[in-house]
């Protein structure tokens, strides 16, 4: 059997990229092997740990459990895209910095991207609403307290510089 | 944990997809959310010689609100839970959907891709049976509308042909004096049910319960419709006695494997306790409704 390509054309952080994917390639090994983005991380890769989370048109999704090809004409989001070029962290990376929010750091990225979304359209959580909003990500090193604490001090930070 | 080779096919229209199907049968299927095709087909537990995308068919996705609320099968979770008229209209729905998986999940899973891949433990099969919910199911030959506790037929089996595609759920509007409860006991927020149960009870202008509906997840290869074990609450008002009577009832009635999670005692013993907890919620709010 051929393999079944095709032509798509995705936004990743702003650089448009045009490539040719074979049909079951799935997305998250799509940013990794071939756009070479291996900040995404692929844990499970049966949708269930939440390392591989991006944002998809804005929305925090499952990288392992959508096709390349279905991102056809999207925009997406990785954790590459989130300090400044610079490479000013943004409140909510500091946070985890500041509040040791990640130990081996491998459920980071799909963490700092759940929680870019969340945070976004939530600005003042609650700790109960902080903890709801991690639920599909797991990390085995820290016990969550940590991440909670920063993604509430992220909050604050995020509040106070809103003009 | 990569999917076998596949031929990808963008459906273009409703019909589009459909004649694929009826061309490829069995060979095919639909990719909607995708929250449980891409993982089994990540296992490779299922191989399907062709997928057809129906994403990019926003005729199947919406809420259309009448005499019954119309939803396209297409319709994400998220889009159920950010609206509000359809969570008051239907409101097992609100108490459900917060049960369903995470965030990254709700963003892409579909109703029509959860109803038809009919896992048990699932909540809103139990919802669809509970709410008699109708299924439209559309073929290149035609379409047909079948009650939801026929639509069930076994462990992630239903009644859908080859060729045939669930296009949308019609929900009943809820009676006046109605009230309704979805409750579920899980290992962790997210995880399939160990048990679940939803009820809508409907009052008289006495009180007294003129209708109850009632149906489980996770204790049977299909959801269970327990509304005729129920029933002897029909003419009572909202008091120990009948609540529990009714619980024990279901209890005796229904037949849970027991799983890695919970032995079948614990599953039956859990459905007690939701039966009583929901259905005396269910009373409640169907008098505060009054």
């Amino acid at each position: 059997m051929q393999p079944d390509r095709h032509e798509i054309s995705v936004s990743v952080n702003g650089t448009a990229y045009r490539r040719s994917v074979e049909s079951r390639m799935l997305l998250s090994d799509f940013l990794r092997h071939d756009l070479l983005l291996a900040g995404t991380h692929v844990g499970c890769e049966h949708g269930v740990c939440g390392a591989c989370t991006i944002l998809l048109d804005g929305a925090p999704i499952r990288s392992c459990l959508m096709l390349a090809v279905q991102a056809n004409g999207h925009e997406l989001s990785t954790i590459e895209g989130l300090a400044s070029d610079s490479g000013e962290l943004r409140p909510v990376q500091k946070a985890m910095h500041e509040h040791h929010g990640l130990q081996c750091g491998y459920c980071t990225p799909g963490i700092l991207m759940t929680m870019t979304a969340f945070l976004k359209q939530n600005p003042s959580p609650s700790e109960e609403q902080v903890r709801e909003a991690l639920s599909g990500n797991l990390c085995r090193c820290t016990g969550y307290q940590h991440i909670v604490d920063a993604m509430m001090a992220a909050a604050q930070a995020m509040r106070a510089a809103a003009p | 944990m990569k999917p076998a080779p596949f031929k990808y096919i963008a459906a273009s229209s409703l019909d589009h997809a459909l004649s694929l199907k009826a061309e490829h049968g069995d060979e095919a299927r639909f990719l909607a959310g995708g929250q449980s095709l891409v993982p089994a087909m990540n296992f490779r537990l299922a191989r399907p010689a062709v997928v057809i995308d129906i994403n990019g068919l926003d005729e199947l996705a919406g809420i259309a609100h009448g005499s019954t609320i119309r939803v396209g099968a297409l319709t994400r979770y998220c889009a159920l839970e950010r609206d509000s008229e359809f969570l008051s209209s239907c409101p097992l729905f609100a108490d459900a959907l917060p049960h369903i998986a995470h965030p990254q999940i709700r963003n892409r899973g579909t109703i029509g891709g959860n109803l038809s891949h009919a896992d048990p433990a699932s909540e809103l099969p139990a919802l669809a049976v509970a709410m008699e919910a109708q299924m439209r199911l559309k073929s290149a030959g035609g379409e047909r509308m079948l009650a939801a506790s026929e639509f069930f037929q076994g462990s992630l089996t239903t009644d859908l042909a080859a060729d045939e595609m669930l296009v949308d759920v019609e929900f009943p509007a809820l009676p006046p004096r109605s009230g309704a409860c979805f409750m579920e006991v899980a290992r962790r927020r997210g995880d399939f049910a160990i048990a679940g149960l939803a009820t809508i009870v409907t009052l008289d202008t006495e009180g007294r319960c003129s209708k109850v509906r009632l149906a489980l997840c996770g204790v049977g290869e299909t959801p269970v419709d327990a509304s005729e074990v129920a029933a002897p609450l029909i003419g009572q008002a909202c008091a120990d006695g009948p609540i529990k009577a009714a619980a024990a009832a279901i209890q005796a009635a229904i037949e849970p494997a027991g799983n890695v999670h919970a032995s079948a005692d614990y599953q039956r013993h859990l459905a007690g306790v939701l039966a009583q907890r929901a259905i005396r919620t269910a009373f409640q709010r169907a008098a505060n409704a009054a």
